[in-house]
């Protein structure tokens, strides 16, 4: 089975992250460049397959900067067999819809049975990607897995909703996304990490791929403004002498807050 | 006025959601509503008179066996439907699990462009602008779509106005997709809680890791009862296993901008404030005197949540009580 998994290389979300005032696009520079963490928990979903099932082949995708180069060896490291990188200065801010096209090209020319992604990225938190390129490639697609069950032919789990959950399976091929409910990544070892140099990072770019670099998908994603929130201050502090609750409760009345 | 599509999500027993109010709410703002269901086979009883008394003037009901058997595709077939029959200027769905898969699908089938989790919508000249709040407020940004038709996800809890009652008309389709996801089953969360839902909610009481145990953290559930609040909890307690991940409010959980955040026992990690950061009020609790999340606290106190809160508990009970 070839599994593809998809990883989007995310601001730090432990840093502060900043977007350029004047397009509204991430700046990159502003914080640590990391794999998105929902991605990593994708990438064990394929691992742990593979760990069960010897033979198969995992293949990491992502498009981004130059500096994905380092999350991608990571990736390696950790028992990817070969890695994707979409690399074009076309790309630099590109919509949901631009993304989603260049990533179905990028499929179709890798060839999959399954494709996991995580179920949405720390950053635009859109959580729309692997349905709109289930629906580019027409597959089905199974979102928001908090568990996923992979077997020769089939795909199933536990989609969570805000109302509950379902029980859902699909035929393969077919795109699954997976949430923070499913387990974290595993640690590289020391041979993962010598072999990840062998293996082969493929950089493609939008005439690799045979997507224009002006095609109009049709509707596009226009930022008309950006304006960044006044810093939050501090205000009262005091220290507890042994009255804090009853202030706290007067405080709160005087504000008509409870 | 244009045709604005609201995409309207249902029970599995058939019942209006809770978001719909506000989705038709945004679609008036823009247009004339029109409300949008995938229903079963003669399942739509009732919803023509329930969704005109939200404001939709009109009810576009697309019948289909597969609903509830077969994953987001008949919304999809159905919003597909609508689309092609009153060619609206826009359409809304919620920012929730099935409104992005669906608005997902759609934006790529009707080669139309994607505003995501929007917080505020208007029109400007004949365009939809969509308000979004991004790094969990850290920024406002403003959006449009060009050349191609608009899908908005709207952000929960965020339209507070509703749209006026009306008596809507009704255009009832047969729909069917090819293929899809198989729905086995469906389970509704049991309403075990009477405590309100934390992204909706007008108080949060969060609590961190210097509850110190999952035990303890029942503190944080007694303040939030005695203030009707909804429980929250930071990155570090859940992790540290007090209390489950839906708690979890920051980056990587759930956004909350209540009236009133409480945090107890929380240091404010970059990743929880981005979380909560935009809440009216913020009060803070904690023993360490330099935790960051007094640099943003409109109300700090500095002292053992296990002795603040008690007492607070009590004077909140008393005031009620008198």
């Amino acid at each position: 089975m070839k599994i593809v998994v998809l990883m989007k290389q995310v601001p730090d979300t432990y840093e502060e992250r900043k977007l350029d005032p004047a397009t509204g696009i991430l700046d990159r520079a502003a914080s640590e460049p990391i794999i998105d963490e929902i991605g990593e928990r994708a990438l064990e979903v394929a691992l742990r397959y593979k760990d069960a099932n010897k033979g198969t082949e995992i293949v990491l995708l992502s498009m981004g900067p130059a500096s994905l180069t380092s999350s991608l060896r990571k990736g390696l490291s950790l028992g990817v067999d070969a890695a994707v990188h979409i690399l074009d200065e076309s790309l630099a801010g590109a919509d949901l819809g631009r993304t989603a096209t260049v990533l179905a090209a990028a499929l179709t020319k890798s060839g999959y049975d399954l494709v996991v992604a995580g179920n949405e990225s720390t950053d635009g938190r859109g959580g729309v990607m692997p349905a709109m390129i289930a629906e580019h490639l027409g597959l089905p697609h199974l979102s928001f897995l908090d568990s996923v069950t992979i077997s020769e032919d089939q795909v199933s789990g536990t989609r969570g909703t805000e109302s509950g959950s379902m029980d859902v399976r699909t035929n393969l091929p077919a795109i699954v996304s997976v949430t923070e409910r499913t387990p974290e990544v595993r640690f590289p070892n020391f041979k993962g990490i010598l072999s990840a140099k062998k293996k082969p990072l493929t950089v493609l770019s939008l005439d690799d791929l045979g997507v224009a670099s002006d095609e109009l998908a049709g509707g596009r994603s226009v930022v008309l403004s950006t304006s960044e929130r006044p810093t939050r201050t501090a205000g009262t502090k005091v220290v507890d002498e042994g009255n804090a609750g009853v202030d706290l409760a007067e405080f709160l009345a005087a504000g008509h807050l409870i | 006025m244009p045709n604005i599509l609201a995409l309207i999500e249902l029970s599995s027993t058939g019942e209006i959601r809770g978001t719909a109010p506000s989705l038709i709410a945004a679609a008036a703002r823009l247009g004339t509503p029109v409300a949008v269901a995938a229903v079963a086979p003669g399942g739509g009883a009732g919803l023509l008179d329930a969704l005109g008394a939200l404001g939709a003037e009109h009810v576009f009901l697309a019948e289909s066996d597969q609903v509830d058997k077969v994953l987001v595709s008949p919304q999809l077939e159905a919003l597909v439907a609508a689309n092609a029959a009153l060619e609206p200027a826009g359409i809304l769905v919620m920012n929730s699990v099935e409104g992005r898969d669906v608005g997902a699908r759609l934006a790529v089938r009707i080669h139309g462009g994607l505003s995501i989790d929007a917080v505020d919508l208007r029109s400007d000249a004949g365009k939809i602008i969509a308000t979004h709040s991004i790094f969990g407020g850290a920024y406002t940004v403003e959006s449009t779509v060009e050349d191609g038709p608009v899908i908005v996800t709207l952000r929960p809890g965020v339209i507070q106005d509703r749209a006026e009652a009306t008596t809507a008309t009704l255009t009832t389709v047969q729909v069917t997709a090819d293929s899809g996801a198989t729905i086995d089953g469906i389970t509704d969360a049991v309403g075990t809680s009477s405590r309100p839902e934390l992204r909706e909610a007008k108080i949060v009481v969060s609590g961190g890791r210097g509850l110190g145990s999952k035990e303890k953290f029942e503190l944080v559930e007694r303040l939030a009862d005695a203030l009707g609040a909804a429980v929250g909890a930071s990155r570090a307690a859940v992790d540290a296993g007090y209390v489950p991940q839906t708690s979890q409010v920051g980056q990587t959980g759930t956004t909350v901008a209540p009236q009133l955040y409480i945090a107890l026992g929380i240091s404010g990690a970059i990743q929880h404030r981005a979380g909560m950061q935009t809440a009216k009020t913020i009060v803070a609790i904690n023993k360490d005197a330099d935790a960051p999340i007094f640099d943003i606290a409109d109300y700090g106190i500095v002292g053992d949540v296990f002795t603040v809160v008690p007492q607070l508990i009590e004077a909140l009970q008393a005031r009620a009580a008198s």
